[in-house]
């Protein structure tokens, strides 16, 4: 019969919970960062010249059909052949960015196709650029409509930040696993990782739905119904 | 022993494919299992089998791939139960489909119209006979692109079983890379093979996707 004990995980869980930060901060930066790529990648293709959306339509595909622990090596391990040396926090991020960019472009993308035709002729006959279409017309809805498939990606992307561990990063995962090496209580540590992991899910969740609450005006008018969806 | 990354390299990779094909086949036939029944129980008529489904969803969806392989491949190890790496794998792809298929098919019986159980029940049929011969069979069409897309999902997070050190796509790159010091080409060839096998699903999932939208 095994014995359970949590106490090795409460005596080093100030280590656990350092590791919990590093991957709330990792997240964090790689959502602003892929986000915003994602926006400029999506408005690349919809108003760019076409060579430029040809590129970014064959970014988006290979990023998605290739697996984030592949992209991280390459960009960690693949790299320093081509003369770029990046720390694994580095080297962490920018895959997130990389990563989190295509499918954020590629989610956006199918916002502003939803945007009704009619909207960017009445646009077009206000004499705007197609800029100031983009800005003012299409984005702002288009983002809306997408906003709850944008956050599921973002939470899935900190739940893959656990694979940084593999490039010796000392986040969540990472310190879980130099704890397990150090006390051998596999099953206790990794549930309670498990458990720190569904604390920042559901962290991200409600931040989400704050910001969202706070940015589109017609969620605060239907109230929770649009946040619902 | 290799000296830099050629041919041979190549198709010692592609060889390792091959692990990487059956661990997804058999992760997505037994997670397709789990995963029709969660998605069963979740759309049971009981709240509170509903909702213990629900938490379950949740709890998985919230934990990482790796640290259900973890759990799997160390933690079970403490109760006696000693896995192979390809089991360990197995198990915990099969609960993380499980989840997210049950939830994908969760949908696609909630888009069949109320009004069609409703139809059925009238006609006296038992839950069992109106699932199977009324909402199942249509349910079925809608699931196919979605499933087929979670299946390229999948398929890029068996990548996570080399961790365990089970010799598939990924980690036979990770030897290669070892032993030629080429990182940038291993990884780049292997990034390949599994964008040809993802991209042939992904196209596919669409071309199902346009060919349901146009029978609708």
């Amino acid at each position: 019969m095994y014995n359970f004990s949590f106490r090795p995980v409460i005596a080093n869980f100030d280590l656990l919970l350092s590791g919990a930060l590093l991957t709330l901060g990792v997240t964090v930066a790689a959502i602003v960062l892929g986000f915003v790529l994602g926006v400029l990648c999506a408005v690349a293709r919809a108003i760019g010249p076409r060579p430029l959306a040809a590129i970014v339509a064959g970014y988006v595909e290979a990023i998605r059909n290739t697996p984030f622990l592949v992209q991280l090596f390459i960009v960690y391990f693949g790299l320093p052949a081509i003369g770029i040396q990046l720390t694994a926090l580095q080297a962490g991020i920018i895959a997130m960015v990389i990563n989190l960019g295509a499918y954020s472009a590629e989610i956006i993308r199918a916002g502003i196709e939803s945007i009704h035709r009619l909207q960017l002729e009445a646009a077009s006959a206000l004499g705007m650029t197609r800029w100031q279409m983009m800005r003012h017309v299409v984005l702002p809805p288009a983002i809306e409509n997408v906003y709850p498939a944008l956050t599921s990606q973002f939470i899935l992307m900190m739940l893959a930040s656990s694979l940084l561990s593999a490039i010796a990063l000392n986040e969540l995962a990472g310190r879980a696993v130099t704890l397990e090496s150090l006390t051998f209580r596999s099953f206790e540590i990794y549930s309670v990782v498990a458990l720190l992991y569904i604390a920042l899910t559901l962290l991200f969740k409600g931040l989400f739905r704050a910001i969202g609450y706070m940015s589109f005006r017609r969620w605060r008018r239907l109230g929770q119904s649009g946040a619902a969806r | 022993m290799i000296t830099d990354f050629g041919l041979p390299a190549f198709w010692l990779l592609v060889k390792a494919t091959r692990w990487t094909i059956y661990l997804s086949l058999i992760a997505f036939v037994a997670g397709g299992m789990a995963g029709f029944i969660v998605a069963l129980l979740r759309t049971s008529r009981s709240a509170i089998v509903r909702n213990i489904v629900a938490v379950y969803i949740q709890i998985i969806q919230g934990t990482p791939v790796l640290i259900l392989l973890f759990m799997a491949f160390y933690g079970l190890a403490l109760f006696g139960i000693r896995l192979g790496p390809l089991v360990a794998a197995t198990i915990a792809l099969m609960v993380y489909s499980s989840a997210y298929l049950g939830e994908i098919w969760r949908g696609c019986i909630e888009a069949i119209p109320r009004a069609q159980w409703e139809a059925s029940e009238s006609l006296a049929f038992t839950r069992w006979q109106v699932l199977r011969h009324v909402i199942l069979p249509q349910a079925f069409r809608i699931s196919l692109p979605p499933t087929v897309g979670f299946l390229v999902q999948l398929i890029k997070q068996t990548s996570v079983a080399s961790l365990i050190s089970l010799i598939e796509l990924t980690r036979s790159a990770q030897l290669i890379s070892n032993a030629t010091f080429e990182p940038l080409k291993t990884y780049l060839a292997a990034a390949a093979i599994y964008f040809v096998i993802c991209f042939v699903l992904s196209r596919y999932s669409q071309t199902l996707e346009r060919r349901l939208n146009v029978s609708r």
